[in-house]
């Protein structure tokens, strides 16, 4: 249908005045696709020829000794670092390699990074109005009035990270767990088609931590999540697809029982783990 | 619930006149300036209430500083800029507005030249330098007024914030700015009146400048534009624009990754505090009658930003509180002992650091919570 022709149509919004909604092609299966990856500081090869493919509305966990390459990983996807070679995908349309982190961050890629930051300074309410996906220019920003939708949609994003009781307490007040909840409502808010998690539960209670997989595991279907933890414990509580990562490729991919059972991961990674946990 | 929360359920939807210390600030700045002008003009001089025309023009004067150091503010307190230039911003207006008032002398200067200020006569120049042209006329020169700061915090700012120098580094480097400025403006050359500045005004819109009525009507219009400038800085720090402005104070990493470009914001939010602080200088030129580059001295800059932290940052009122004090201090103690005004100033800014962190303004805060509330509600740590 011709743009003239949308004009005239006068039963519903015009089309190119309605916001956008995320654009990515994913009827080919995956929303994220990585092909011999490789990025080197100073000759140090932090990631190498890797290759991992992230379907749509999958929950995926990322493993891995330290120094694997899970957050440089991260950095290429959001854009933050440029890899010396190989290509990334979201969706079959967009090439991440030729955006820069805004345009990235706008096409639905949300992070969460692995140290809570939230704006302490702003209350719970503004710091979700803030992240809300939006028109970020600055005299729309300078205009911008709360409308009963972006309150039903900060709302409704307060009532699944649990918050609701605290919309009007200053971030600063929040415990950590509450902070990380914060940050992925946050991520919500711009609805993200894909949502990079980074170590959400160090630091966390028992119970902070159930709540936190209940979270995770409640978004994914919606979203796409990747998740990069240590704890292993965590990791068997959600996930169906882990990726074991070493020395900045991939080791072994499966389910949590696949993966635990092969020898290679159990020699680089789990045994370590256990000692450390223990 | 408490009251405190109970304000604060409401915060993000607030105007720039929804807030109570707003209100308080916008109804004593005008019943302050009603009151100077009521017992001026309608109490006789000989009586003890009779503000005389040096005062009023002493309180135009702060009142213009009070305007600077909201500029100030608005960089600093909610953008976290520490600019340690806006001297040179507030100078730069103040010269627009110099200029124009050399221009109003015409051939009644002591060389009686119809069309060159004295000092280019002096100089021996035959014709006026391009940049001279046009501020014969009032709306170039207040237009130049608001510009002509906007246009050197646009093309400065444009390259220290695509550039990410921010923090310590922008605070050295708006020092250098200024301090360049003043060196430049030293020169004979330059056509600015080398280190005499411009002075020997005559009059402003016709109004001879040397009148107690256009002192008093100069007052009340720097109230007046203190009173426009303090109202579009609320409405900007209470817009969402002011939210980001915040949000990137203390992460701005984390707002540039939520998709704002955090330059830009900060170059809006430097544009808006120059050309306030440009329009400061301009009502102070006509009040003190003369500018000279000792404005663009890095002291004096640094000095704003004294005002600032004394009267409390991040809350616009606590700058003119800050601004307004200091300078009478500094009026009071250079009259008595001229010596002693910079200890006092470092001493008060000490006591400030040590004692009252959140400044005057945090003081009262603090005060009208103890009175609402007196004792402690456990509702953070119930709720948290």
């Amino acid at each position: 249908m011709s743009f003239f022709q949308s004009l005239t149509e006068r039963d519903r919004v015009f089309d190119f005045m309605t916001p956008q909604a995320s654009k990515v092609d994913v009827r080919h299966g995956p929303i994220l696709y990585m092909e011999d990856v490789t990025v080197s500081f100073d000759g140090f090869k932090a990631i190498n020829n890797l290759n991992l493919t992230i379907d749509d509305g999958e929950l995926r966990c990322i493993i891995g000794p330290n120094g694997a390459g899970k957050t440089t990983m991260m950095d290429i996807i959001t854009g933050k670092t440029r890899p010396n070679s190989g290509s990334v995908w979201f969706g079959s349309r967009h090439n991440l390699l030729n955006m820069n982190e805004p345009d990235i961050a706008s096409l639905g890629i949300g992070r969460k990074f692995q140290k809570p930051t939230v704006f302490e300074a702003l209350s719970v309410f503004e710091n979700l109005e803030l992240a809300m996906a939006a028109d970020k220019r600055i005299l729309p920003t300078l205009t911008a009035r709360m409308t009963g939708e972006i309150k039903d949609r900060i709302d409704e994003v307060l009532e699944t990270i649990g918050l609701t009781t605290l919309r009007h307490q200053p971030a600063g007040i929040l415990s950590h767990g509450q902070k990380q909840w914060l940050e992925i409502g946050m991520l919500l808010m711009q609805r993200p088609r894909l949502l990079l998690v980074d170590e959400p539960v160090a630091g966390m209670t028992e119970q902070e931590m159930e709540r936190t997989a209940e979270l995770l595991t409640g978004l994914a279907g919606k979203q796409s999540v990747v998740v990069v933890e240590h704890d292993m414990g965590f990791v068997r509580s959600i996930a169906r697809q882990v990726t074991v990562l070493h020395q900045g490729s991939v080791l072994s991919e499966g389910t949590m029982d696949q993966v635990s059972s092969d020898p290679k991961v159990v020699e680089v990674y789990l045994g370590a783990d256990d000692e450390e946990a223990a | 619930m408490s009251l405190t929360t109970q304000s604060s359920a409401n915060f993000w939807l607030t105007r720039p006149f929804s807030e109570r210390s707003t209100q308080i600030f916008l109804v004593v700045l005008l019943a302050t300036l009603a009151l100077v002008t009521l017992l001026h003009v309608a109490v006789p001089a000989g009586n003890p209430l009779h503000i005389g025309a040096y005062t009023v023009n002493l309180f135009g004067k702060y009142l213009s500083y009070a305007l600077l150091a909201v500029a100030v503010d608005l960089v600093w307190g909610y953008l976290g800029i520490l600019s340690l230039g806006h001297g040179a911003f507030f100078a730069i207006g103040g010269y627009a507005m110099g200029m124009y008032l050399m221009r109003q002398i015409g051939d009644r200067g002591t060389y009686g030249d119809p069309v060159l200020p004295d000092f280019m006569v002096f100089l021996s120049w035959d014709s006026l330098p391009w940049f001279w042209h046009g501020f014969d006329m009032a709306w170039f020169a207040f237009a130049m007024v608001l510009l002509a700061p906007g246009l050197l915090a646009l093309v400065f700012g444009f390259l220290a914030f695509r550039s990410r120098v921010t923090g310590v580094y922008l605070s050295i480097i708006t020092q250098a700015l200024t301090f360049a400025l003043m060196l430049a403006f030293f020169r004979n050359e330059m056509g600015f009146g080398g280190n005499n500045g411009l002075t020997d005004f005559r009059e402003i819109l016709g109004f001879d400048l040397r009148t107690d009525a256009t002192r008093l009507g100069l007052f009340l219009a720097t109230g007046i534009a203190l009173a426009l400038g303090f109202i579009l800085c609320r409405a900007i720090v209470t817009s969402k624009l002011g939210r980001v402005s915040v949000a990137t104070r203390d992460a701005e990493a984390r707002t540039r990754f939520l998709g704002y470009r955090v330059e830009r914001f900060q170059l809006f939010v430097f544009v808006v505090s120059a050309m306030l602080a440009g329009l400061a200088g301009a009502l102070y030129v006509p009040q003190v009658g003369i500018i000279n580059p000792s404005e663009f001295s890095p002291i004096f800059s640094i000095e704003i930003v004294l005002w600032v932290a004394l009267g409390g940052r991040a809350t616009l009122y606590g700058a003119v509180i800050g601004a307004i004090l200091v300078n009478y201090a500094k009026t009071i103690f250079t009259g008595v002992m001229p010596d002693a005004w910079l200890f006092a100033l470092g001493g008060l800014f000490v006591f400030v650091t040590v004692f009252l962190p959140k400044g005057v303004a945090g003081l009262l805060e603090h005060l009208k919570r103890r009175r609402h509330d007196p004792t402690p509600t456990p509702d953070k740590e119930a709720t948290a």
